[in-house]
């Protein structure tokens, strides 16, 4: 099976019943995204699928056959998102940092701080209240 | 410009926003099974029978009987086993361990055990099993009850708090030349290693304890990793393989400790001007089943129990029993959560007995430098109750809002709280912790025990030795905590990691800096070589404790903080809408503001999730909302404006000033939550405030 990952298609033999998360973290060996619960409710394994945030956990590999995925690691490590959270402490231990940036990333230009919320609403985070992570998205943002 | 007091880049790098930071289940190493705990489906029992329902072939198995030495973890007590032999007292509790290096057959495999059940007790008020009592007593309490104008009872009780660090527990087990390595997701590496050393013996002295990128802990990653760790030790020695035991959720959040349910009742006397005469407290806590840490989360809920206030006749009386329930354990705050939504709910109930400003009554009776604290402490000048509870009166137009908002749904309330840093009384000179600061050729090592789990243990440490060295912060260097090889600078809890430990790497510096004599690092490794500085904690000489009669200095200094919090009541629905809190928190001295502000904004969310939102719900013994689907806790939809404000009052034991800070946030926002609904009418006594308790709460 087939799909597009962070820009290059890749093949995969994993079952197509097994969750695109294990696929990426196992068969592909990106460990970016994380579990945080397996069952839609944390957002630690937010991707993107053409575009579109999706818990990984909750996607059968199958069902993103032909489709372009984008993990946190096709990123690089140099977008200006990345940078801001760390100096705005957005990251604290870091375990939802890959999939908060993810879902992040979906935002329209000039967002409000309630905009912001909505797109982050799925995605838990029990260090930062928030706050901080409010604070390098918007300015991520301004920035653009 | 100097490192402390400035937000410089943290440490861990980017890492952490790239997905390149590593966590214990992003390891793999070559052979590796996985683990699987098999646990007890009933909360008190004798095991008659076990019956494995799968081909057992490729399997590793392991019971009670390949515990090389002693089956206990070794903590405050030697009473929990790591695998039960013939009883078991609680739901979840561990029996047996199975590995294999398919994680499907591993889960598919079913494992039959028969019980003899026994009569469960899950009511810790009838529970006759106390395994820790505390008396504290200042004055007469009794006499002054009797003497005084008014008196004000009542009962508050708050419940389980699951930590929901977003990364569920996970160790692996490596065996290595001659011995055992652990890498897991710990707070506390070395009280694994004292855990291993016990389970183990003398036939396996090499083992160590390297701590992997930590996603969240709270408490929550302080003593259970001892288990799983050695859980995972046991099946790498039969097995002779690595073994990694992830926790799914759900296991995470049944079979893991939880913060301590508690049932807290005040007699309180007062003048008719509202001066407290007599404070009487009983505080009760429900242990679980076993020891682990409640003697003291008991202790500092105990001694946090009266509040921020000055009274001369106090007597507190605690005690701790066991329940067949999953043992309770550390949880950010450490059982003060627990008594000061207690005590500050108290006070608003005794303001409207007396027809009082709430604001009012803390005036009149919040700690000043110079007053004695019900175990006898004389306060130094870094007392700042009044300075914390002025500043929030002022900034949120507390008096003007409460009376404008009279009659609406809108409301506002507040909560007065401190928080002693450290551990209490002697606990630190009897600790000895030890930090070091070893010489690179480039700049300088921190090689120390504590973890960072996300608070910033490493920028903050590393600030500390730039400026007391004197070198720049990118030559400061932060070793991975391996017990091998770095210096056991006790745990990481009690809010002590910035002003114990990082006093100790402060004295390092200090002395690694005269050595230097006026070389740079670079210069002084060429020409001399390796150097190395490591050093004791000393805790102020003039500290004073009494452990066998709770009298002296309970802690070296305390963060104070008050909380306002302006919230909205669905009249129908009986759902509050938080809408502001502003935190106004005295810590001493921020070394990083950044990251200062996280802690405060983050202990505040998990506080607003203790006031409002999070409800473990118990069914036999177990929890039964096992799920973040039905377990919730504060999204960003949920959370309010935070508005936060860090004042100094600088602590002269503390590096550059500070104070502990990680817990005081969590103390403030369940009474401030609690108090604002009270000004709507609705007698609230007990959290989490859902809307099921609000729609069935007396009027007042």
């Amino acid at each position: 099976m087939q799909f597009n990952l962070n820009g290059a298609d890749v093949e995969v033999h994993s079952h197509p019943m097994s969750r695109l998360l294990d696929v990426l973290r196992e068969e592909l060996k990106l460990t970016g995204s994380k579990e945080g619960c397996g069952e839609g409710e944390c957002g630690a394994c937010t991707v993107l699928v053409d575009g579109e945030p999706v818990c990984s956990c909750l996607v059968p590999v199958a069902q993103v056959a032909g489709a372009q995925v984008v993990t946190i690691e096709g990123l690089g490590g140099d977008h200006p998102l990345q940078k801001l959270f760390m100096n705005e402490v957005g990251a604290q231990c870091g375990i939802c940092t890959p999939g908060m940036i993810m879902a992040a990333l979906t935002l329209p230009d000039n967002p409000t701080l309630d905009d912001v919320k909505t797109a982050l609403a799925g995605n838990l985070c029990r260090c930062t209240g928030y706050s901080a992570i409010y604070r390098a998205v918007l300015k991520w943002k301004e920035a653009e | 410009m100097n490192a402390v007091g400035s937000s410089v880049p943290r440490k861990d790098g980017i890492g952490k926003a790239t997905g390149a930071a590593r966590y214990a289940d992003d390891l793999v190493f070559p052979g590796m099974l996985h683990g699987r705990t098999i646990r007890s489906t009933v909360p008190r029992g004798r095991i008659e029978s076990i019956r494995f329902d799968f081909d057992t072939t490729g399997f590793t198995i392991v019971d009670y009987r390949d515990v090389p030495a002693k089956n206990a973890v070794d903590l405050m007590s030697q009473d929990q086993p790591f695998l039960a032999e013939h009883e078991v007292k609680h739901m979840a509790e561990p029996i047996l361990l199975i590995a294999h290096e398919d994680k499907e057959k591993l889960n598919a495999a079913s494992v039959i055990i028969g019980y003899d059940e026994e009569e469960p007790l899950f009511d810790p008020e009838k529970s006759p099993l106390s395994f820790k009592d505390i008396d504290i007593v200042k004055g007469d309490t009794d006499h002054a009850l009797e003497q005084a104008d008014v008196v004000v009872e009542g009962v508050y009780r708050t419940g389980h708090q699951e930590h929901v660090y977003i990364e569920p527990n996970g160790v692996i087990a490596v065996p290595e030349e001659g011995g055992v390595a652990i890498y897991g997701s710990v707070q506390c590496p070395f009280y694994v290693i004292k855990a291993l050393r016990c389970m183990l013996g003398s036939a396996h002295p090499n083992v160590r304890v390297i701590q992997t990128e930590t996603g969240g802990g709270f408490g929550g990653k302080e003593e259970y990793p001892s288990m799983i760790a050695g859980h995972a030790v046991l099946l790498a020695l039969k097995s002779g393989r690595p073994v990694k035991i992830i926790y799914d959720r759900a296991e995470d959040m049944v079979a893991t400790t939880k913060r301590h349910p508690s049932i807290v009742r005040h007699r309180t006397g007062l003048t008719r001007d509202g001066k407290l005469v007599a404070m009487d407290i009983d505080v009760l806590l429900d242990g679980g089943a076993y020891v682990t840490l409640s003697p003291t989360v008991l202790s500092r809920g105990c001694i946090h129990a009266a509040g921020p206030y000055s009274c001369d006749n106090v007597h507190i009386r605690g005690r701790t029993v066991f329940t067949n329930t999953p043992p309770n354990g550390a949880f950010r705050g450490f059982g003060a959560p627990q008594t000061e939504f207690a005590v500050e709910v108290h006070m608003d109930r005794i303001a409207e007995r007396l027809g009082m400003d709430p604001v009012e009554l803390r005036r009149i009776n919040a700690l000043r430098p110079g007053d004695i604290t019900a175990t006898g402490q004389t306060l130094r000048s870094d007392a700042s109750a009044h300075m914390v509870l002025e500043e929030a009166v002022r900034r949120t137009d507390f008096d003007r809002k409460r009376k404008e908002w009279k009659g609406t749904t809108k409301s506002i309330g507040l909560s007065l709280f401190y928080h002693g840093a450290g551990f209490t009384g002697a606990g630190e000179r009897n600790l000895k912790s030890k930090a070091r600061l070893e010489l690179t050729p480039t700049g300088v090592r921190i090689a120390v025990g504590s973890t960072e789990i996300g608070q910033g243990t490493r920028t903050m440490h590393a600030q500390i030795v730039t400026d007391a060295l004197g070198i720049p912060y990118e030559s400061v260097e932060v070793a991975q905590p391996d017990t091998s090889r770095v210096a056991d600078s006790g745990p990481t809890v009690a809010s002590r990691t910035c002003m114990v430990v990082g006093k100790i790497l402060e004295e390092c510096a200090i002395e690694m800096r005269s050595k230097l004599g006026g070389l740079s690092p670079s210069e002084y490794y060429e020409k001399n070589g390796e150097l190395s500085i490591e050093r004791m904690y000393e805790p102020p000489d003039w500290i004073q404790w009494d452990d066998s009669t709770y009298r002296g200095d309970a802690y070296a200094t305390y963060g104070w903080g008050c909380d306002v919090v302006e919230l909205e009541l669905d009249p129908d629905t009986f759902e509050v809408r938080p809408i502001k809190l502003t935190a106004v928190q005295e810590f001493g001295r921020p070394i990083h503001p950044a990251l200062a502000r996280g802690q405060i904004e983050g202990g505040t969310a998990q506080g607003l999730g203790y006031a409002l939102l999070e409800n473990v719900v118990m069914k036999n013994g177990a929890m039964a909302n096992s799920q973040l689907t039905n377990y919730v806790i504060p999204t960003t939809l949920d959370m309010p404006e935070l508005d936060v404000v860090m004042m100094e009052n600088p602590y002269p034991g503390g590096p550059f000033g500070a104070k502990g800070l990680g817990e005081l946030p969590m103390d403030g926002p369940a009474p401030a939550v609690v108090n604002a609904i009270r000004a709507l009418g609705i007698d609230l006594r007990e959290i989490p405030a859902t809307p099921e308790r609000l729609a069935t709460a007396p009027a007042i």
